[in-house]
């Protein structure tokens, strides 16, 4: 499997950049999932890998090989299209099997793949129907198949789970994910879905507007995200922002939000002692606020909706004029108007620069 | 309840001066033109003068040598026509589907010999098919090579009017396989390069078959076209040399003229209008055919999910 890297990768469309230069190191069998806005140019990235958009500057290197010249059919790669693109004269069993019977693959071992793929995807009693018979979730997953069947080297999807029900989804992320762990191939995956790519991603690459903001284990992104955009993309739910600024006062640093004031712990108070003063964004994970008081600074929150969600509760809360979302595990009742005193864990407090945004 | 009813009439009173006019301009002189055919007609006579005779001119038709070669000339032109432009014109199609500057004007120049009146693309073609003065010997000659008899011999008076019926309609064929190629959906030729497909593959495999439609309703169009050609293969060669290029419609024009057989040369319209009614049947029951598929597959998709 090539190892692929792309080197100040530029693509723009008359006047329009999409892509600023990008850097990008994927190695060999590694799962990287790309995440980002909408129009951020995710789907265009993985265009100029398959070779279908030229570049309009830079190179791509498949093991130090320049391909940027090469066809797409010579870089052997499998895509899980976002419009899926499936051959709307051909039948679905006919879909799946183009790439092979091009490739001059013995009739019996096509058919096999082809049972085994449809089976997996639960497609296999549409092997005979057009496209145009076929529902959209039906679609994608043929437009999975198509790519499943084949034994490229790398391998990319472009948001192929985005229109199936959860347990579907459910089922083909696990498989995806024994996809990974067994074959050795590049994967290169566009979601959207926060799990998705928290649970298959060897490495998380986040771009916003055209440019990689951070990449990285999903982890590294969770933990310690470089500015307010990757810590607002990564973590579901979202991570709560609250304007304040950094304060000294009784020889410990604060943050002071709107209606609260939270305690820095020593080790972030050593980091942050040279921007006392400074105006700053709190970040705070919904996961960090818990309904037990000991565990944290205590903070006056007003409940204003309660969500149950099962094994879980997210709280929408009021402090001062912003709104911060709770996430508690028990099940208790909280009742909307309600006022109460949480605990927030502040070593997982995230302090950002207001104006750059950049994690301090 | 009147209101209704009269709600459910005015279209009908909308349509009917088109309905009135299409009545006498149309199905008057085919009606006409049937009867003229059960009738021994010469022109000098009144057609209530005329004796009738039933089915003798059909039967006549179907002995007479020279109307079968005719038939058999314009089955053979509209065929060897058909087919060359279909190649020459979706070749044309797939050579130009491509962003490249110039080529908006490069496709405005392919389309200008349809444009030009049938009278004129004659007198143009015989002029450079003339055997001493013409373009093409005066060519030939000035390679040292021998002139061709391109009007005078019967098997190249053939060719001569295929090279030009060529000439003037390959680019309607063109123009509606371009249109068909660019409508095509783009992502499932790029799910094809990257699955693997070469040039041709891509366009035996994907476009042929996507563009399909379009190419049956245009070689079904091109062929009812064929069988009417008059007035080109009437300037270049009116028929000859001997019965070579002559075609059912210059046959009806000249049994209607020179041999003064109105009712024969109705039977003949008559056998042309049902050769080509059966053509029209074809394309529109092809149509109808592929729109109920369509139907079908979108119910059939609506219905499960
Ligand atoms: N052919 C094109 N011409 C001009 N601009 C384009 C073209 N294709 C894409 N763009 C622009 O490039 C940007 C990136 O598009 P891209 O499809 O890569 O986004 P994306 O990250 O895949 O978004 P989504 O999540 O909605 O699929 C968008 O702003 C889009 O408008
Ligand atoms: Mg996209």
């Amino acid at each position: 499997m090539p190892r692929i890297v792309l080197e100040q990768v530029r693509k723009s469309y008359g006047a329009v950049e999409v892509l600023h230069p990008i850097d990008l190191k994927l190695n060999d069998g590694e799962f990287t999932v790309l995440v980002g806005p909408s129009g951020c140019g995710k789907s265009t990235t993985l265009r100029i890998l398959a070779g279908l958009e030229t570049l309009s500057g830079g190179e791509i290197y498949f093991d130090d090989k320049p391909i940027s010249a090469l066809d797409p059919k010579e870089r052997d790669i499998a895509m899980v299209f976002q419009d899926y693109a499936l051959y709307p004269h051909m039948n679905i069993a006919k879909n799946m099997s183009f790439a092979l019977r091009l490739a001059k693959v013995p009739k019996a071992e096509i058919t096999e793949k082809v049972q085994r793929v449809s089976k997996l995807l639960n497609i296999n009693h549409l092997l005979d129907r057009k496209p145009a018979e076929l529902s959209g979730g039906q679609r994608q997953r043929v437009a999975m198949g198509r790519a499943m069947v084949r034994d490229a080297s790398t391998f990319l999807f472009d948001e192929p789970l985005s229109n199936l029900d959860a347990k579907l989804r459910a089922k083909l992320r696990t498989e995806l994910a024994e996809m990974r762990d067994t074959i050795d191939k590049n994967m290169i995956y566009v979601t959207h879905d926060q799990v998705e790519a928290m649970t298959l991603g060897d490495r998380i690459v986040v771009m916003s507007d055209g440019r990689i903001q951070q990449q990285g284990t999903p982890e590294e992104l969770f933990k310690s995200p470089i500015n307010r955009f990757v810590a607002g993309f990564i973590g579901s739910p979202t991570m709560n922002f609250m304007a304040g600024t950094l304060t000294e006062a009784n020889g410990q640093l604060w943050v002071q939000g709107d209606g609260c004031r939270l305690p820095l712990s020593a080790e972030q108070a050593s980091r942050l002692k040279t921007f006392k003063g400074a105006d700053v964004d709190i970040g705070l994970r919904p996961s960090s606020i818990t309904d037990d008081v000991s565990r944290g600074a205590p903070i006056e929150l007003r409940v204003v909706v309660s969500e149950y969600l099962g094994a879980q509760t997210v709280l929408v809360t009021r402090c001062g004029g912003t709104e911060l979302q709770v996430e508690m595990s028990s099940a208790g009742r909280f009742a909307a108007g309600q006022t109460r005193t949480f605990g927030v864990v502040t070593d997982e407090l995230m302090i950002f620069d207001r104006d750059s945004g950049l994690r301090l | 309840m009147q209101i209704a009813r009269i709600n459910r009439l005015t279209p009908y009173f909308f349509l009917a001066p088109a309905i009135i006019v299409m009545a006498v301009a149309l199905l008057y002189p085919i009606g006409y033109m049937v009867w003229a055919s059960f009738l021994d007609w010469n022109p000098s006579q009144r057609i209530g003068e005329a004796d009738f005779v039933g089915l003798r001119n059909y039967a006549k038709l179907l002995n007479d040598a020279a109307f079968l070669e005719s038939f058999w000339v314009t089955v053979k032109f509209a065929a060897v026509v058909v087919v060359l432009e279909m190649i020459l014109g979706v070749g044309l199609a797939m050579l130009l589907d491509r962003q490249l500057r110039g080529m908006t004007l490069l496709r405005t120049i392919f389309i200008l010999p349809m444009m030009i009146a049938p009278i004129v693309v004659g007198l143009m073609w015989r002029y450079m098919y003339h055997p001493s003065v013409g373009l093409f010997n005066r060519t030939l000659k000035s390679f040292g090579l021998e002139p061709v008899p391109w009007l005078s011999d019967g098997t190249w008076a053939f060719a001569s009017i295929v090279i030009a019926d060529i000439w003037q309609w390959t680019p309607f064929i063109f123009i509606l396989s371009l249109a068909a190629l660019q409508s095509l959906p783009r992502s499932a030729m790029e799910a094809a390069r990257i699955d693997g497909a070469s040039g041709w593959q891509l366009i035996w495999f994907i476009k042929l078959p996507l563009m399909l439609p379009v190419l049956i309703v245009t070689a079904l169009l091109r062929l009812i076209d064929a069988f009417k050609v008059l007035e080109v293969i009437l300037v270049m060669t009116n028929g000859g040399p001997g019965l070579s290029t002559e075609i059912l419609a210059l046959r009806i024009s000249r049994t209607a003229s020179e041999f003064r057989e109105l009712g024969t040369a109705a039977a003949m319209s008559n056998l042309l209008l049902i050769l080509l009614m059966a053509l029209t049947l074809a394309m529109f029951t092809y149509t109808k055919i592929s729109e109920a598929r369509a139907a079908r597959l979108r119910a059939a998709a609506s219905k499960d999910h």
